[in-house]
Order: C-alpha cells, then sequence, then structure tokens
C-alpha cells in the first residue's frame, strides 16, 4: 500500500470539505473494494476519508410507501432489520446472498452502488424497484445513476447519503452465485410496482453493468408467473463471457434466474 | 497399549498453538538488523531482458540493495536443478533448459523474477521495485500444451527442440497393441486433467542469515524437508557448503506438495544475506503465490481400453502430454512418468499396458508434484475408462469393475508396481452398501419428478505410497535415496524426545508419532516431543511428501525404539536381576514376568545417564538412531462412490451423499485420518467441480486470485461417509500404508462419473462449473 492520510470526519459536511482539499482524496465505507485496491496498488489515493463511522449515514427508515437505507449500513444490519423484512423481503435476502459473513459485516449499501461493479447486487435492487439515490447535493434516479461499469452519475465529490425504495406489490431476487467471487455470475429482480407496473434488472449479466430485460418485463406484465417466461428468448448479444460463464449460458441465466425470482416473489 | 497408543482418536497435540495464534511461521521470526525483499517479476510470458536500470531504484529511500539476474550468474549462482532424470524412448536425456534464480537473459513466465530489492522495510522494498526499470523485448507465447506443440510454436530453451523435455514410454507397446487387435470392443475416451494452483494457506516465506565471522549461514524457509533443501542448495546451488549451512522449517502452514521444491526466492534470500550483510526476509503474497508456487496436474490423455467378449480388459494404451511450464522445478520429471504410468493398471488385472508420455515446456508457472502427484491423473484416467466402458457396453459399472479386479496377491502390473495386498471387493462392497447403491434407480425416477437430474458415479482408485525403495527409484532416475531417519532420545529423566526426518505442516505428526511411543512404553503422549524441522537438530531426512511419513518415517522410529528398548531392557535386567529376556514393557514399567519386580521407565533412565550401575561394558546414554529403507511402496486404496443432482437450468451441481471406503492399512489416529481423508476428498471435488488454472493465449494467468480461482468451501462440500476396510501392509512393521492423498486421487473421478451419469452426456471437462454442465446439456 502506498502511503496515504487518513481521516475520520464527524459529518458529512467535514467529509465534503476534507475531500475537497485532498489532491486525490477517496471515501471509505466497508473497504472491500477500495482497501484490496490499495493493497495491490492499484490506487494511490492521497487522503482516504472515512465515512463508514458517520451517524448520519447508518440506519434505516421505513414509512408508508417508502424504505430508507442510509449509505453507510452495512449489508449485515440490512440483512437483520425488522424494518426491510417487513417492506421488500427480497432485499433482505438479496444481501444474505451477498458474499460472505466477513463481506457483510463490513461491506455498504452506499459502497456498493458507488463503486457500480457489474456484477454486484445490490444495482438490481435498486434499478428493478426504481429507488432514488439521496447525496449531499441531489437526488438521482436509479436509472439515471448507473452508467455502466464502475461508472456512476455521482460527481467529484459527492456523497451518497441514502437509498429510498418505493415498497412494492411484490418483489424477488434470484442470484446464481460466481463459483469463486461469490458476486452474481447473473443475478436478476423482478418487481410489480403498486401501480401494476413490472420493472426487471439483471446483474453480472452485461458487459455494460446492471441492465433492464424488457422481453421479460412485458412477459411478466402480460402474466406474473414463472411460466410466463418459459417461451421468452434472451439475446447473447453484449453479455459478457469469461472462464466462467458464456454469453448464451448468461443469456439462459437471465430467464432461468428470473423464473426463480418471480417464484420467490410470490 | 495404554489409552493413547494404536488406534486411539487422541487430540492433535499441535492444535492447541496453532488455534490460538500461538504457531511461529517463518514470517514471524524476527531478526536483528532484519531487511525485507520485494521481488521484480516479469509482467511477460515471454520476453528478452534488454536492460535492468537499477539507479533509480538504489537512491529510493530505506534500499539497502537491488540485485539482479546478471549478479547472480556472475556470482556463479548454481541454476535450479530437477532430481529426476527420465530417458526418451530414443535413448536420449531429458532436454532441460537452464533456470537462473533471477533471470539475466530471457523470462520465460509470467511472475519470473528479475531482480530483488532489498530495503529496511516492505513498503519501502515495494517502493522502491517500482523504481527499478526492466527494458523487456517481448517475444511471442506458448500458453498451452497445444500452442507448445504446433509446428512453428514458440521455442522456449534451446536445448528443447519443439519444446519436448522427454518422449518416455512404459509398458510392452507391441503386446498391447495386439491386444487391441483382437479386442472385442475398444474404448477410449479424451481427457483434459485440469491445472491446479496448491494455494497452502502459507504464503511461502525465507529468510536468509549471514554470520560472516563464522561464515555460517542459516536458512528459515516453509519447506517440507530441509535437508533436502540443504543438500541441494550446498550441493548444486553453490551458495554455502553443508556443514555451514542450517535449514530450519519451523511451523509451516500446509504444503501439498508445493513446499518441497527449492524455489528461486529462498535462494535469493541466502544468497542475498551475504551480499547485504543483513538477514533478508522474503514473505510472498497471494498474488506470488499464485504466480510462483509450482502448479499441479495439466495434462492432455488419450486412453484406450481393450475388452475381450466377456468383458474382461485385456489392455491399456494411454498417450499423454504433460505440461511442465517454463522451467522444469525439481522433481517435476517424475510426476507424469513413474509416479503416474505405473499406476495405470488401477485394480484391475490388465495383461497389456502401454503409455507414452511426451513432457512440453510452455511459458507458464512451472508444475510439480501438488497432492496426490501423479497418481490422481492415472486414477482418473482409470476410473473415467472404466466407467466409459460400462456405459458403452451397457453393464453395471460395479459389476465390470468387479469381474476384473485384481483378487490374487501379490500381484505384478505390467508398470513396474507390484501390489503387496489389498481387498478392492470388499472396499466396493462397503462403498455400495453406505449409499444404498441398489435404492438408486428409484431416487434418481424420484429426482427426476422433481426436475432433477440425478447420477451416482463410482472411483475405484488405487495409488503408491511410502516412497520409496532408494534402490529402486535410483535405477529409475531419481537422484535421492527415498528413506527416512529418527533419533530417539530417552532423557535422564524419562521424557522422551522424537527426533524425524519427516516434517509435519498439517499432518498431525506430532501426535501420531507419539501415538507410536505411547503404544510401545505405555506412557502418556504428553511425556514425547516429537521434534523436527531443524538441520542442526535432527540428524537427517527426506522430508514429508507422498504420503510417506508415517510407513516411512513412522518405521524409522519403531526401528529406532526397538534399539531403545533392547538397551533399556538389559538396564532394567540389571538393575532387577532379572534375565533381559523375562522383562516386559508395561505402563511405562518394565517388569520381570511373573514377578511383582518392576522398575519404571524414568529410572531406567536415570540409571543409563548416572552410570553407577550399568552392565559391564555398556555406554551410558538411552539414545538410538534408525534409517530405515522400504523394501516396496504400499498401496492405499478404496471405493468412493459420490451421489449427486444437477440443477438442468443452471447446470449446478449439488451433492446428496459422498461415500468412501478406504483401505490404509492399519489406522493410528482415526480422527486424524478422517482429517487427512476429509482434505483429500475436498481438493479433488475441488479440481471436479471448481479449480482450474487458466491462462490466455498470451501467456497471462486469468485466474490469479481468488476472486477469479475458485477454492472449495465448506459450503460447496457434502457432509462425507468414511469406512474403512483393512488389509494390513506386510511391507513394514505397523502395517500402516499412508491417508494423505487418497481424497485427492479418488474423488475427481467419482464427480464425474456422477455427473455424466446424471446428463447422459459423457463429454465433460474438469472443472465441471456449472456453465460447462448446462452446455453438455443444452448443446
Ligand atoms: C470476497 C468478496 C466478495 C464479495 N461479494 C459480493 C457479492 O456477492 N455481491 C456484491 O454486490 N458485492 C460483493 N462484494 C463487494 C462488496 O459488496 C463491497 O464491499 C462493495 O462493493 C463496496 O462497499 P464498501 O462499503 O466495502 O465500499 P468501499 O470499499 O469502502 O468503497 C468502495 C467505493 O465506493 C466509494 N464510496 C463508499 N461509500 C460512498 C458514499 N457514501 N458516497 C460516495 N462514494 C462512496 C469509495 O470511495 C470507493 O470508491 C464482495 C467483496 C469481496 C471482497
Amino acid at each position: 500500500m502506498y502511503e496515504t492520510t487518513y481521516h475520520r470526519p464527524s459529518s458529512v459536511d467535514e467529509a465534503a470539505k476534507l475531500f475537497a482539499q485532498g489532491s486525490e482524496a477517496k471515501y471509505l465505507a466497508g473497504g472491500h473494494t477500495l482497501i484490496p485496491v490499495m493493497k495491490q496498488r492499484l490506487a494511490s489515493p492521497s487522503d482516504v476519508i472515512d465515512l463508514g463511522k458517520l451517524k448520519e449515514l447508518i440506519g434505516i427508515e421505513a414509512s408508508g410507501d417508502t424504505l430508507t437505507i442510509k449509505a453507510a449500513t452495512t449489508y449485515y444490519d440490512i440483512m437483520q432489520s425488522a424494518d426491510v423484512k417487513k417492506a421488500i423481503p427480497a432485499i433482505a435476502h438479496l444481501t444474505s446472498m451477498l458474499g460472505d459473513p466477513a463481506v457483510r459485516h463490513r461491506g455498504t449499501i452506499g459502497g456498493s452502488i458507488a463503486n457500480n461493479d457489474p456484477a454486484a447486487d445490490f444495482p438490481a435492487a435498486l434499478v428493478s424497484l426504481g429507488a432514488t439515490v439521496k447525496t449531499n447535493k441531489r437526488t438521482i434516479a436509479a436509472d439515471d445513476f448507473f452508467k455502466g461499469l464502475f461508472t456512476t452519475a455521482l460527481e467529484d465529490g459527492e456523497i451518497i447519503t441514502a437509498v429510498s425504495f418505493p415498497v412494492p406489490a411484490k418483489a424477488g431476487y434470484a442470484k446464481m452465485r460466481h463459483p469463486a467471487s461469490r458476486f452474481a455470475l447473473t443475478g436478476v429482480f423482478v418487481t410489480k410496482t403498486k401501480a401494476g407496473d413490472v420493472r426487471v434488472a439483471a446483474t453480472g449479466a452485461s458487459q455494460n453493468g446492471v441492465m433492464r430485460v424488457p422481453a421479460i418485463e412485458a412477459a411478466l406484465k402480460a402474466n406474473w408467473s414463472a411460466g410466463a417466461l418459459d417461451s421468452v428468448k434472451i439475446s447473447d448479444s453484449g453479455l459478457l463471457a469469461d472462464i466462467h460463464g458464456s454469453a448464451a449460458y448468461r443469456a439462459n441465466l437471465i430467464k432461468v434466474m428470473a423464473q426463480r425470482a418471480v417464484t420467490a416473489a410470490g | 497399549m495404554g489409552v493413547e497408543g494404536i488406534g486411539a482418536s487422541v487430540v492433535r497435540k499441535e492444535d492447541r498453538r496453532f488455534i490460538t495464534g500461538k504457531g511461529r511461521y517463518v514470517d514471524d521470526i524476527k531478526l536483528v538488523g532484519l531487511t525485507h525483499a520485494h521481488f521484480v517479476r516479469s509482467p511477460h510470458a515471454h520476453a528478452r531482458v534488454k536492460g535492468v536500470d537499477t539507479s533509480a531504484a538504489m537512491k529510493m529511500p530505506g534500499v539497502v540493495g537491488v540485485l539482479t539476474g546478471q549478479q547472480i550468474v556472475d556470482d556463479k549462482v548454481g541454476n535450479l536443478i530437477c532430481g529426476w532424470a527420465i530417458t526418451s524412448k530414443d535413448g536420449t536425456g531429458m532436454k532441460m533448459g537452464a533456470w537462473p534464480a533471477m533471470a539475466p537473459e530471457t523470462v520465460r513466465f509470467v511472475g519470473q523474477a528479475v531482480a530483488v530489492v532489498i530495503a529496511e522495510t516492505k513498503n519501502q522494498a515495494k517502493d522502491a521495485a517500482e523504481a527499478v526499470v526492466v527494458t523487456y523485448e517481448e517475444l511471442p507465447a506458448a500458453a498451452d500444451i497445444r500452442a507448445a506443440i504446433k509446428p512453428g510454436a514458440p521455442q522456449l530453451h534451446p536445448e528443447a527442440p519443439g519444446n519436448v523435455i522427454y518422449d518416455w514410454t512404459i509398458g510392452e507397446e507391441a503386446a498391447t497393441d495386439a491386444a487391441f487387435k483382437a479386442a472385442a470392443n475398444v474404448v477410449s475416451l479424451d481427457i483434459t486433467n485440469n491445472r491446479l494452483v496448491p494455494n497452502a494457506m502459507e504464503p511461502r516465506a525465507a529468510i536468509g542469515e549471514y554470520n560472516e565471522a563464522e561464515e555460517h549461514f542459516t536458512l528459515y524457509t516453509t519447506s517440507q524437508n530441509p535437508h533436502v533443501a540443504r543438500l541441494v542448495l550446498s550441493a548444486f546451488y553453490n551458495i554455502a557448503p553443508e556443514h555451514k549451512l542450517r535449514v530450519i522449517a519451523p511451523d509451516v502452514g500446509g504444503g501439498f506438495g508445493s513446499k518441497i521444491f527449492i524455489y528461486p526466492e529462498e535462494m535469493v534470500a541466502l544468497w542475498a544475506s551475504k551480499k547485504v550483510g543483513r538477514p533478508v526476509k522474503w514473505t510472498g503474497d497471494r498474488s506470488e503465490a499464485f504466480l510462483t508456487d509450482a502448479h499441479g496436474r495439466d495434462h492432455l490423455t488419450k486412453a484406450e481400453l481393450a475388452l475381450d467378449a466377456n468383458n474382461k480388459i485385456t489392455g491399456l494404451r494411454v498417450k499423454t502430454y504433460a505440461n511442465l511450464g517454463a522451467y522444469m522445478s525439481l522433481f517435476s520429471s517424475s510426476v507424469p512418468t513413474y509416479l503416474y504410468a505405473t499406476l495405470l493398471s488401477g485394480q484391475y488385472n490388465i495383461p497389456n499396458i502401454f503409455a507414452e508420455v511426451i513432457s512440453v515446456y510452455t511459458n507458464t508457472t512451472p508444475v510439480d508434484a501438488y497432492r496426490g502427484a501423479g497418481r490422481p491423473e492415472a486414477s482418473f484416467v482409470v476410473e473415467r475408462l472404466l466407467e466409459t466402458a460400462a456405459r458403452q457396453l451397457k453393464v453395471d459399472p460395479a459389476e465390470l469393475r468387479r469381474k476384473n479386479f485384481i483378487t490374487q496377491f501379490p500381484h505384478q502390473t505390467p508398470v513396474i508396481m507390484a501390489y503387496d495386498i489389498g481387498d478392492f471387493g470388499a472396499s466396493l462392497d462397503a462403498a455400495m452398501k453406505a449409499i444404498d447403491y441398489a435404492g438408486f434407480p428409484t431416487r434418481k425416477a424420484k429426482a427426476k419428478s422433481e426436475g432433477k437430474l440425478r447420477g451416482i458415479g463410482l472411483s475405484c482408485y488405487i495409488e503408491a505410497c511410502g516412497i520409496a525403495p532408494s534402490k529402486a527409484v535410483g535405477s529409475l532416475g531419481a537422484g535421492v535415496g527415498l528413506w527416512e531417519s529418527a533419533e530417539i532420545r530417552v532423557n535422564p529423566v524419562g521424557t522422551i524426545e522424537v527426533l524425524t526426518g519427516s516434517h509435519s505442516h498439517g499432518q498431525g505428526h506430532e501426535t501420531t508419532f507419539c501415538q507410536l511411543i505411547a503404544e510401545r512404553l505405555g506412557v502418556p503422549i504428553s511425556q514425547v516431543q516429537i521434534v523436527h524441522g531443524d538441520t542442526d537438530k535432527v540428524q537427517f531426512g527426506m522430508g514429508t511428501y507422498g504420503s510417506r511419513s508415517l510407513a516411512v518415517g513412522g518405521t524409522a522410529i519403531i526401528k529406532a525404539m526397538e534399539k531403545v528398548e533392547a538397551k533399556a531392557k538389559k538396564i532394567a535386567a540389571h538393575a532387577l536381576e532379572a534375565s533381559e529376556n523375562d522383562i516386559v514393557i508395561e505402563n511405562g514399567e518394565f517388569k520381570v514376568t511373573g514377578t511383582d519386580k518392576s522398575i519404571a521407565l524414568p529410572m531406567v533412565a536415570l540409571a543409563a545417564y548416572t552410570a553407577h550401575n550399568l552392565p559391564d561394558g555398556m555406554e551410558p546414554g538411552l539414545k538410538e538412531t534408525a534409517f530405515y529403507d522400504p523394501t516396496n511402496f504400499t498401496f492405499p486404496a478404496g471405493a468412493y462412490i459420490c451421489e449427486l443432482e444437477v440443477d438442468p437450468g443452471t447446470g449446478k451441481t449439488s451433492f446428496v451423499n459422498f461415500v468412501a471406503a478406504d483401505d490404509f492399512g492399519r489406522l493410528i489416529n482415526p480422527m486424524i485420518v478422517e482429517g487427512q481423508v476429509h482434505g483429500g476428498l475436498a481438493q479433488g471435488i475441488g479440481q471436479a467441480l471448481l479449480e482450474g488454472a487458466a491462462y490466455d493465449s498470451s501467456g497471462q494467468l486469468l485466474t490469479a486470485s481468488f476472486m477469479d480461482y475458485a477454492m472449495p468451501r465448506a459450503d460447496d462440500l457434502p457432509s462425507f461417509q468414511l469406512n474403512h476396510t483393512t488389509t494390513l501392509c506386510p511391507g513394514n512393521p505397523l502395517g500402516v500404508k499412508g491417508c494423505g492423498e487418497a481424497g485427492a486421487i479418488g474423488a475427481s473421478a467419482a464427480v464425474i462419473n456422477a455427473i455424466t451419469d446424471a446428463i447422459g452426456n459423457n463429454k465433460l471437462e474438469m472443472p465441471a462449473t456449472p456453465d460447462r454442465v448446462w452446455h453438455a446439456i443444452h448443446g
């Protein structure tokens, strides 16, 4: 690891100020992405600004039709939250499948979406549920937030403070785990909104990161059932291909995982 | 004898320090004036080194020295050796290219060391390593066997035209061809045995320390065989003579074969400690382990089986290409030859066998012994062939095996090995009973009604352990003898130290070996201490590999014990005024049979050292040494059966049951044996389902971290059902065979046989990832 200066600010405002002062500052949350990259000397931030202990960034609130998870809340706390289990149990399930216990106890929803790994789980939940990302400057719709591999709409120094999910009528998540990393080889999140709209997002499959799956959305809108997808064909063009899965295999997984997610959603 | 003797599942003595974090590994050792090394490694699979500019690095903070490949050549440090000479079928020797510890001219795999930076801290060494400017001229690379043997392939070493190291054969070619001509049925199979990365939990590490006044070196290193390390470093690498070199392998966190070999890093640490005049420590990180620990397996094989009209096997013909990587590691040449093709008879009576093995260089990490070393590859070939034959001939796979089992012992195979004893039918029976083989069709039908594809797969493995009779291996090209030594010191107060050349790095020797003493003397194991891993303490040793420690090292202990007991009985008889023939040993006491006269071990020991009243002419002391050279290999064997389900939607495999019935001869500590089998099975299943080192066509390792290389985790594995059937090994006094590798040798064929049974498609390569299985189902 290269030398760096570690800061522990006491507020979001102070964190943003410290960021602006650093020549090449980085925020730190759970550290499960940033620290390994630094240890491998692939990142050399001048300053590391720890958001992970900021009280204003930790916590879960459920109010009426909205579930809000603050950015530095760990996966473990999300998984255990009674509010999450009640409002959107598919999110509790998603976190229970995410990484391993060590990852779940440190990793945060804010870190996950800021990083926007093409195989991360949370981007699928945000896009499918039509969530809103709140930052210290503005709110951004999930559809506008994820901009391809490891790229988001965040501006330099902008801090995610929370994610708000509209509580859906039904939602489900199914994931085929990557055999080595346990990220999503392909994961599919399906949502039926209270207004009757259907939104489906797949992660781990596309070369451009999280993606909507219009063919599946159309089929499920007509008939919300796993069987409705039997005849749907998913094209493998633009899908990832590597030693762990061909594009054709991932195309198949989009459909199979969507079916299982619908079954889980009920 | 005693509650802690042979057959007792005594809790492992060494676990207290391991579990409480009190183990002492190489990286835990801090020496006065210690410096830290970091290697500059090649990012290219094949390139000419045009220049190494160390001037900027030398000026970096904390830098003590920067050393290059040219300096190691200038200092006449020897090239790395390969310790087993293999002769090609045309009578020529191996075509071995030079492997300097750091590359002066050419790099041949990604990760090969080019220079080393030595600094006050590891971080400073890393910083300065980035300032070393190496100019490369990239060369085309051959990243796998097929690329290396293609006409016009890039040449790795001028010594090896066509990248072929040797083309070796075993068995009778003409007789085997004739058997195939006369065969009623021929079964053939193309097999890829996937390349594996060992991944011991502790990465390799070394500290070199030079004492100028004494002209004496000490090397602390993660070794499975410190004496062999000293021998090779002294005899071939020209760093220090044997009497001026102490090698210490303290606690070592697993090896699986990968820590048998002498690597460039420990040579450099030792050499550099003299150059910079300070102790030099190198601790590899996981990335370096992936790139530089010798990998395992990596064969391409075409195998054919000939059967007569009664389904009796009449011949086996095998052609294997083995990938040895960019350089020949210490025992690499023997693994795909004498450790592989000699076991191609499996558990079966096969009158004619012919095998040809062609080993090739590729621009990849060197390949050498990894848990099982050649035997998993052989067992996989035989057991996949048997299963394929059963399917082709439409006979029950268990029955086909049974029909061809060897039942008379000793049995001389056509490929050198003479099996001493076994009962293959008993193991198969035990495994079939444990898994309820007869009930499988019903279970399969039920699974089908639930949308799951269920399969069952057998694997009846045999392997050779207790390596090995020195004269025999010497005649086959081995550069060393493979005996083992032990020294037993009974201290004046009656406690016992056992000095053994068998290094323990996960095997539980510190418990099992104590149990051997407890058995003979009836003393508690707390009274016994096992000493190993230090060439200044232990007389000599050939180390731990090939499941040899109990059969060879343990027997050496028994031989030394016999001498100790004989002398102790004389002392006891003298003290008790009885005949030594009437002395028996029980519960730590020497008794005169049929009387109540006895003397406790501590009193006998004290008498030996006070020497006030010893029999006339007897030397004082109670300490004996034995060197034991085995008379044959030992042959652990067994039957594994795996039942599993495949999800046709995803290709994912889930275990229903995995049963093992092993014959390891006598079990000293059944709990430790179970642990060894569990670990072996995990690695065998890992090879079958998860693990596979992959390179891209330019020779970059794609699976260079745990994010891409799938190590088996607990939840990938079933709960194993272990059984034992026993035939005592006649070749050693303990009747033991060895258990350390069996799981890794037998498991993978059982898994692949089960999956291919489930999906009804026999074409499936390891690792059988969900992606591959799904493609095998759906085309
Ligand atoms: C072994 C392993 C397995 C994993 N498995 C999975 C898996 O199955 N599924 C999955 O989705 N992920 C998985 N991950 C990734 C894990 O979820 C990471 O923790 C996550 O990607 C990053 O979250 P973090 O809190 O650790 O962020 P950090 O590593 O601390 O930060 C990541 C990035 O986000 C930025 N950042 C963090 N918080 C904020 C914020 N509030 N505002 C703006 N920027 C911010 C940081 O500056 C940094 O660039 C795995 C990781 C590991 C090591």
